[in-house]
């Protein structure tokens, strides 16, 4: 039998892996071990089709969400428990176009650090008055906003004392499928940080400081709520690709 | 811009992603299935595929009511039946199964977009019903992968190996 796996021995690991300048986590990111049997080894195959269905994407509407889809704290009959927060920010592409009418889906966990998921068993209490979701499309300047409430930190079995910093899931679509991007939001100061192999699968360090949101006392609400400013840019070729033909 | 990093979609995306009909594109078509493997040939239960498709006559323009929801109670009510939206979400079962239900593409291939927990970053792949010039560019062993099986009459099968020897071809778009 090995040893259990310590903290000490993941933080080596993201040492060992730290600094290397890419944009997006690499897939075989060992210090994350549930990445052991689900990357590919072999190179992706690289297409370049301007016809290819992927460089137009799925469409979404007024009739997928209803106006009230944005606010987490509003779904049941009390109020959830909770520091409550708005997040907001805009959608853009590569070239710092608005991402207009698209839709954003966010889940979470409670204040207490818990899912209302089946296989969430950490013993922390579950809030009768938070589900954790929400949804919403994109303003014609690429903003979206939700109010929800600050999720807690959870424990996870990367390791011994594996811990999740505080964040909330986001799913987003580009205008075309190519620009699809599920990641996380971070909150700004958290101490979890180093320790996550998670947010350190993101080895450049100016990468990662874009998965933290920014403290924006601007949109805080007086005797309300604190706010959040996150803003998205969505990889992958757009639309105008064909027409730039590269 | 720089982009905004990728990160799993974890475990926990159940209450949020899926919705009833997700892999119900169009009825009267073809049943595509198939499972979801890891690199020792486990299913993976926690995955989440997006597909999404041009419709029988090539069209690709897509349209919005996929996930179409009551105004006053927020509830999925599902697809209206009429309008093509080309766009599927379906999350594996605990076997790592999954089914679309969908009409033949014209230019004779789904898009497809992996999630799982432990994937940090999504995969593209494509599920072939027929011949195509991308296809005869791969080598013969790695091109099966990426092609549909007729098990019986309307019924496809299509398995994803994430890893190992009958790995998948996943796709680099640039
Ligand atoms: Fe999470």
């Amino acid at each position: 039998m090995s040893e259990p796996l310590q903290q000490s021995d993941i933080d080596q690991e993201i040492a060992a892996l730290a600094g290397t300048a890419a944009d997006h986590p690499a897939r075989d990111y060992t210090p994350y071990r549930s990445t052991r049997l689900r990357h590919p080894r072999q190179p992706l195959v690289p297409i370049k089709d301007p016809e290819a269905v992927e460089l137009s994407g799925p469409v979404f509407g007024v009739t997928d969400v209803t106006p009230t889809d944005n606010d987490l704290t509003k779904q049941h009959m009390g109020e959830p428990l909770g520091e409550r927060i708005t997040v907001q920010g805009r959608v853009l592409d590569r070239d710092g176009r608005p991402v207009r009418n698209q839709l954003v889906e966010v889940w979470q966990a409670n204040a207490s650090g818990r899912y209302l998921h089946q296989r969430d068993d950490h013993p922390a209490p579950l809030d009768p008055n938070f589900t954790g979701v929400g949804r919403c499309l994109t303003g014609d300047d690429g903003s979206y906003r939700f109010t929800t409430i600050k999720p807690g930190a959870y424990p996870w079995r990367n390791h011994v004392n594996a811990w999740r910093p505080a964040h909330i899931h986001f799913s987003l679509f580009g205008s075309s499928f190519t620009q699809r991007l599920v990641t996380q939001m971070y909150f700004p100061g958290d101490p979890l940080f180093p320790y996550d192999p998670i947010l350190q699968s993101v080895t450049d360090e100016s990468a990662r400081q874009r998965l933290i949101a920014s403290y924006a006392h601007e949109l805080s609400v007086p005797e309300f709520s604190l706010g959040y400013r996150w803003d998205i840019v969505l990889d992958g070729p757009a639309a105008t690709w064909m027409e730039e033909g590269c | 811009m720089n982009p905004t990093p990728s990160q799993t979609v974890g475990p926990f995306y159940g209450y949020a992603l899926p919705f009833p009909g997700g892999g119900d594109i169009a009825l009267g078509g073809i049943a595509v299935h198939g499972y979801v493997y890891d690199g020792a040939g486990e299913p993976v239960p926690d995955a989440l595929l997006e597909f999404w498709q041009a419709d029988s006559r090539g069209q690709v323009r897509g349209a919005p009511g996929s996930l179409r929801r009551d105004p006053t109670s927020g509830a999925v009510l599902g697809r209206d039946g009429v309008t093509f939206t080309g766009f599927g979400r379906v999350a594996t079962d605990r076997d790592g199964h999954w089914t679309l239900r969908t009409v033949e593409p014209a230019n004779g291939y789904i898009s497809v977009c992996v999630f799982a927990r432990g994937l940090l970053r999504h995969l593209y792949t494509r599920i072939y019903l027929g011949r195509d010039a991308f296809l005869d560019s791969l080598p013969p062993e790695r091109r099966q992968t990426l092609v549909a099986v007729e098990e019986r009459e309307g019924v496809r099968r299509f398995d994803i190996h994430l890893q190992g020897e009958k790995e998948t071809v996943f796709l680099d778009f640039g």
